[in-house]
């Protein structure tokens, strides 16, 4: 792993990019990493564009500043993507994931990444939401892909973590479709 | 050493967790960004059972500050927390906590103040307030605000001192951020604060006593505020005896100045909070290409550390001074002023250059700071000094 990974989440007020961010603060902790994971606050409302950032690093990290040049980009709406530069600043050797039906060849010209050095991945985060959790929630499942794109940690590590915190507040209903929408991403996402 | 428990928690999260630890038996608060959380999540403690708190829910940061005044010359412990416009509201009893000696803990989440309306981070709420008594720790990170509020207890309490005290975090940057801390168990706390013995409590109806009495013209005035100039002096002995315990039981060291690269730096850069982090970043990569930098960070800002600083700066070929706030119509900053006149007496005064940055929660980007060490550079080769304070990359 990179001494230093920075993530840049996109999302409308409401989606649970936080709550995505924090869950991966969290199960980095727990493999025993440093990390830091904030909100870009504003006046935000409901639906709002918003973005937050992780920080994930071996080593303790020391800096406090704004996320300019991700390693990873996460796009929890794609009514985003024409609306907000989300490659801005985006690291060559990086890799963008995004919650669309879209394939990645299709999303890498919409984004104007053809012959950039990141790798262009989707997955239906939605529509597995819609199937597990019978609501569009799409912070959990992006967080399965971005374990498989990134390697950052194991599909075991976020289910582990996911049992452990999700057991204090919500039903084993819950908590098993959470575990499966995290599980089906983990396999369905498409890299290219 | 106490045994912890590492968690990913947000700055005010781990402050709310303090508070509780420590017990107060009063916490009187009026909600405001970015500070919320810290009372909410007392309030939801409270709420419970797990801490058998009087908890008063006031109309405006004056009243808080009043209820914390009279609770605690009740005897009471007592904890508040506020920011920005909350802590101006509280301005006439801020002064009234100090004269009274009163040991009240408050955490402050360092917010710019109207106008233009800005919720975001900086110092300008704090340092106005640095004049009115109060001793005031600032934290660079989530662990260093829940260490500072534990350590502020006990600064306060100590009968050498009898004075509110102030632990700062930076708004956002440090309430809102979740990042990786180290809590202590409850028990180690709860032993290492004990309980408040209040002399001359107000309650104390066996030995009644008047509080915060008239003082006029040909009254004890002049040496009230001498015995309270006399108080905060002590406090400086305090400060360090508790940090040195407080280091004994988490493992974390604690200066009231703490340094980065000092041994045999040429240049150097004096800052105060979050900000710190991203100085001794920067500091890394330019000791990396050999250049001899180093980085002072002030985490206890009243009682200002003058002989600790001066000691660290004389001799340097120039220093950098950071304020995230201004003191307008000054000559710079409130750290910049402090830092000048703590060097006045030395023979061997370093060129300083003030900068004001991060108002409003202006990003401080890495490239702003390797700008401050790049003038370093240039004054420690012959330049002059830019007439402060530089506002650091304003558009």
């Amino acid at each position: 792993m990179e001494q230093l990974t920075e993530i840049r989440w996109h999302a409308r007020a409401g989606q649970g990019a936080v709550t995505a961010a924090k869950l991966v603060a969290e199960t980095a902790l727990e493999a025993d990493q440093y990390m830091q994971a904030m909100p870009e606050y504003g006046p935000e409302r409901m639906g709002a564009p918003i973005k937050a950032f992780t920080r994930i690093s071996p080593e303790p990290i020391e800096i406090h500043c704004n996320i300019e040049h991700p390693n990873v980009v996460v796009v929890l709406d794609e009514t985003l993507l024409s609306i907000v530069d989300v490659t801005e600043g985006l690291r060559d050797g990086g890799a963008i994931i995004v919650n669309t039906c879209k394939t990645p060849d299709a999303l890498r010209a919409e984004l104007g990444l053809q012959g950039r050095q990141v790798r262009v991945a989707s997955v239906d985060a939605s529509g597995i939401s819609l199937d597990t959790l019978k609501r569009d929630i799409p912070n959990t499942p992006m967080v399965g892909a971005l374990a498989k794109v990134t390697g950052l940690f194991t599909l075991d590590e976020i289910i582990q973590h996911l049992t452990k915190t999700f057991g204090k507040k919500f039903s084993q209903d819950v908590i098993d479709a959470n575990i499966a929408s995290v599980k089906r991403a983990f396999e369905e996402v498409s890299v290219g | 050493m106490a045994e912890q428990k590492v968690v990913a928690a947000t700055g005010n999260t781990v402050v709310a967790e303090a508070m509780r630890q420590c017990k107060p038996d009063v916490v009187a608060a009026y909600p405001i960004t970015p500070q919320t959380t810290i009372v909410e999540e007392f309030a939801a403690f409270v709420a419970k059972g797990k801490v058998h708190t009087e908890y008063v829910t006031v109309e405006s940061e004056h009243s808080a500050m009043s209820a914390c005044i009279g609770a605690s010359a009740a005897g009471a412990r007592v904890m508040t927390a506020t920011a920005s416009q909350g802590l101006a509201l509280m301005w006439e009893e801020l002064y009234i906590a100090s004269g009274m000696r009163l040991p009240i803990v408050m955490v402050n989440a360092n917010r710019a103040l109207s106008a233009p309306i800005n919720i975001h981070c900086d110092h300008s709420d704090v340092m106005g307030a640095r004049d009115s008594g109060w001793i005031m720790l600032f934290a660079e990170t989530a662990q260093e605000a829940y260490d500072n509020t534990i350590m502020a207890v006990r600064i306060a309490e100590d009968r050498d001192v009898l004075l509110p005290v102030m632990s700062c975090l930076d708004g956002f940057i440090t309430t809102h951020s979740i990042d990786r801390v180290e809590l202590l168990d409850d028990a180690s706390v709860a032993s290492f604060v004990g309980e408040r013995e209040a002399e001359r409590a107000l309650l104390d109806v066996e030995n009644p006593v008047s509080h915060g009495a008239f003082a006029g013209l040909g009254g004890p005035y002049l040496e009230f505020k001498k015995a309270q100039h006399d108080a905060i002096e002590r406090s400086r002995a305090v400060v360090k005896r508790v940090g040195e315990e407080y280091s004994a039981l988490s493992g974390r060291p604690f200066g009231v100045l703490e340094t980065w690269g000092m041994e045999d730096a040429e240049v150097a850069v004096v800052v105060i909070g979050s900000t710190a982090g991203n100085v001794r970043h920067v500091a890394r990569n330019l000791r990396s290409k050999g250049q001899k930098v180093g980085v002072v960070k002030v985490r206890c800002f009243r009682p200002f550390p003058y002989a600790e600083l001066a000691e660290l700066l004389a001799g340097m070929k120039a220093v950098a001074v950071m304020d995230r706030a201004d003191s307008f119509g000054a000559e710079g900053g409130p750290l910049y002023l402090e830092t000048r006149s703590a060097l006045y007496d030395r023979s061997e005064r370093p060129p300083v250059v003030g900068y004001v940055y991060g108002l409003g929660g202006s990003d401080v980007r890495l490239d702003l700071v390797e700008s401050v060490f790049g003038d370093l550079a240039d004054i420690a080769g012959g330049a002059s000094v830019p007439g402060g304070p530089v506002y650091l990359g304003a558009r």
